[in-house]
């Protein structure tokens, strides 16, 4: 094939009436430090454009955690402040409180939320603090590189748990999102999935809801998503998938698990 | 001036308000004042006392052991702080509720029948303006106008209208008290 | 005059709060300044619209502290020993991510859970960092019931000129004792804005990021650089401390807090007696007062430190007098408060019988 073939074909096909794919507005052009196939740009990329397309990118604060998305103010345009391990939630209180009409967001790992903040985000889901949560749950420490988590699923293999996790003397793994549903002052919440095209579109539409419901005071809303972790997990992203879809998701379980009631 | 007081009895019996009334009293004349309780995990029925200092200047410690005036409104506070009350000091109680009076001879002892009085009153509430009658009359840091005005700064706005009882319960306790020859020391 | 009350220094520091025109208290109770939570929940928001929020936790407290500073708002909390520990954390990334906001601790005896009578044992915590990292909070130690109601305004006025918490760093009998204050007056509550605070990125303008990770050594070290320029901007204007009789002083008596004041009426009974003693009362404990220490050390035959702790602030008059005089220490522990008798005691035991 020669070269100039294809410049021709480029140059014919890319127009603005054929875009089919961009990368939203608010979401900045720089190189993400995400590993290849990981969740994380992926949920990124959707909330942005539910962001972009809310038009709220000057209404609105994020609070990155620690963990591997302690950089999501790296690409996230918008104004954002990073939390200290766990207190995300305290955080998101502060600023929504004094902020009331602002949109306002934390984005936490599981470790961050369930392990060492899972009294904050506890108390805050209990106060009924009008923000969203968005939870990556993929069920081990990225950042640390490879630990167990709160969320690893019985018999899995992490650095802490080398012979697998043995909920006896290791704790059972913790389903969150369940956790807190009943109490009152939760909105809402569901688990979503980002390992298939399907799973993303349903996300994005889960993560604009969740907004939508912010925005009418409804109260707290959590949007968990089951990720993957290639690196740690030491498969390629294609395997990792494969993973989510047919050993996290039968424990996690996609769906909504708490809709706000529609008032008559 | 300094005059150092402490107000000693059972939580409840209105000790803490007996001190807050003399400090407002001494705020109305320009006074210094400090008002430092005892506090602790006892909430009713335990012992509760304050530390009063009224001086005419800058004062130093709130925090101190040797009192001028002790007024003691049950047994226990008698024990504790008969002791600590300054040579040539004053120690005040309630006889209606003590079985083993204070012995010291180097301090002014008064003493006064304050329960009964309040009986006599039917109202058991008022034993603190009761006392506090009585130290007034015995160490005369303020005027009894000022305790008005201290009292009513005390009082919440819905209890005004008990003003007159206390005014009558602290003026049993002034006229209970004949002063007597001091202690030499 | 304004307003004169008879206040508990607890109820005083939150009257000051909600006339400083304070947007947010965080807090949890702990004796001995529950009155604080309790004053504000039950006058703040009704006189001003200011958020009294009781936290699940001190941790919790802190860090929301750290969210509505990033906003640019007037945030603070009170707590006490054990309470301010579990604050630590948060302090190090507020002081870090350069927010401002006021604390107050009531020290309490320690440690551990130590005693709920006053002590003053975290003067290492709160004037040396108290968390990771290389920083500093602006220490105000107030000694009456009028400066814990001054300090407040005096403390945000700080904390957002530098840009830095600030400690209100008292004791468990400040905070209960009642004295005469005379209020300060409603300031209302500003809602300025700052062009570094978080309140949605501006439509002409650059995204706002309040964070603490520097993941570049080069970059962490700038921050830190810059944090240090800072401390000595407010070693050379913000020092505060008051004397009397250095004129003619032989021996200084020196304290903060409540202690400064018992070591005040010490001092008097020594005068009586003849001895030529003179004071000084550090008001801020950091920025420390060094240079009052330089000047008197080779005035005089010795300083005598008083403080309710193992000896403290101690070590920054010896450092401060670079061995120009004799520095000794007197400190009672636990909750227990010495009294002026017994200091002049061991003033007599360690300056003049020993002579």
């Amino acid at each position: 094939m020669a070269g100039e073939v294809l410049d021709v074909v480029a140059e014919d096909i890319v127009r603005p009436e054929n875009l089919v794919y961009r990368r939203p507005s608010a979401l900045l052009d720089v190189d993400m430090h995400y590993c290849p196939g990981c969740g994380h740009s992926t949920v990124h990329k959707i909330f942005m454009e539910v962001v972009e397309e809310m038009g709220i990118q000057h209404d609105i604060i994020g609070v990155a955690p620690v963990g591997c998305s302690v950089f999501a103010y790296n690409y996230m345009d918008i104004d954002m402040q990073q939390a200290a391990h766990g207190r995300a939630c305290a955080v998101a209180t502060g600023i929504k409180r004094m902020l009331p009409d602002k949109f306002v967001f934390t984005y936490q790992g599981d470790g961050d939320l369930a392990a060492i903040g899972g009294n904050e985000t506890l108390h805050a889901a209990n106060r009924g603090e009008n923000f969203l949560v968005i939870f990556i749950n993929n069920a081990i420490y990225g950042m640390t590189s490879g630990q167990m988590a709160p969320t690893t699923i019985d018999g899995m293999v992490t650095t802490t748990s080398p012979y697998g996790r043995d909920p006896k003397t290791m704790g059972y793994p913790l389903k969150f999102g369940d956790l807190i549903a009943p109490l009152p002052g939760v909105a809402y919440v569901t688990r979503q999935a980002v390992n298939t095209v399907q799973n993303v579109r349903r996300a994005k539409k889960a993560l604009q809801r969740a907004l939508e419901y912010q925005k009418q005071g409804l109260g707290f809303c959590l949007v968990e998503i089951v990720s993957n972790c290639p690196s740690n997990w030491k498969m390629t992203p294609v395997e990792s998938n494969k993973y989510v879809q047919n050993v996290l998701i039968p424990f996690y379980p996609l769906g909504d698990i708490k809709v706000p009631e529609v008032k008559k | 001036m300094t005059h150092e007081a402490i107000f000693s009895g059972f939580g409840g019996q209105g000790v803490l308000t007996m001190g807050m009334i003399l400090g407002y009293a001494a705020i109305f004349e320009g006074k210094e004042v400090t008002w430092m309780p005892s506090y602790g995990p006892e909430m009713r029925g335990g012992t509760a006392n304050c530390i009063t200092i009224v001086s005419d200047e800058m004062i130093s410690s709130p925090i101190i052991s040797k009192f001028d005036t002790v007024v003691a409104l049950n047994q226990p506070s008698i024990d504790k702080f008969e002791p600590a009350v300054k040579p040539g000091g004053n120690l005040l109680y309630d006889t209606s509720t003590t079985l083993k009076p204070p012995t010291r001879s180097d301090i002014n002892i008064y003493s006064l029948p304050a329960g009964e009085i309040a009986v006599e009153l039917k109202n058991t509430k008022v034993l603190n303006m009761i006392m506090l009658g009585a130290f007034l009359k015995i160490t005369n840091v303020v005027s009894i106008d000022s305790i008005w005005k201290g009292l009513a700064s005390v009082l919440p706005e819905r209890y005004h209208k008990l003003i007159p009882l206390n005014q009558e319960a602290f003026m049993r306790g002034y006229n209970a008290i004949t002063l007597k020859e001091l202690v030499k020391v | 005059m304004g307003e004169v009350k008879l206040m508990k220094g607890n109820e005083a520091l939150a009257e000051a709060a909600i006339r400083a025109g304070v947007d947010a208290y965080f807090g949890y109770p702990i004796t001995p300044q529950s009155e604080v939570i309790e004053y504000l929940s039950r006058e703040a928001t009704k006189r001003t619209g200011m958020l009294v929020l009781q936290a699940e936790s001190e941790v919790a407290a802190i860090n929301m502290i750290y969210g509505a500073a990033g906003c640019g708002k007037k945030a603070m909390t009170t707590s006490s020993s054990p309470g301010i520990s579990l604050m630590q954390e948060g302090l190090s990334y507020i002081a870090s991510a350069e927010l401002p906001c006021l604390l107050a601790n009531i020290n309490r005896g320690g440690p551990g859970l130590g005693t709920i009578q006053p002590a003053q044992g975290d003067y290492f915590q709160t004037t040396k960092g108290g968390g990771h990292g290389d920083y500093h909070l602006l220490v105000l130690a107030p000694y009456n019931v009028q400066e814990m109601a001054d300090f407040v305004k005096l403390g945000f006025d700080l904390a957002f000129k530098y840009r830095n918490p600030v400690m209100i760093l008292a004791d468990g009998a400040l905070g209960q004792m009642m004295e005469k204050v005379e209020l300060p007056p409603q300031l209302p509550r500003e809602n300025k804005e700052y062009p570094w605070a978080t309140t949605g990125k501006p439509k002409n303008g650059e995204r706002r990021i309040i964070t603490s990770l520097h993941i570049q050594p080069e970059k962490m070290e700038e921050i830190n650089l810059r944090l240090q320029r800072k401390y000595k901007q407010m070693e050379a204007e913000e020092v505060r401390y008051q004397t009397k009789n250095l004129e003619d002083a032989e021996y200084v008596f020196t304290a903060f807090g409540l202690v400064s004041r018992i070591a005040l009426k010490a001092m008097d009974i020594g005068r009586q007696k003849g001895y030529k003693i003179g004071w000084i009362r550090p008001i801020t404990l950091y920025p420390f007062p060094k240079k009052i220490y330089a000047e008197i050390a080779p005035k005089v035959k010795g300083i005598l430190d008083i403080e309710m702790n193992a000896g403290q602030m101690v070590e920054d008059v010896m450092l401060s007098v670079q061995g120009k005089t004799r520095v000794e220490f007197y400190g009672r522990m636990g909750g227990v408060v010495p009294t002026p008798d017994e200091i002049l005691e061991n003033f007599e035991k360690m300056f003049i019988k020993g002579e």
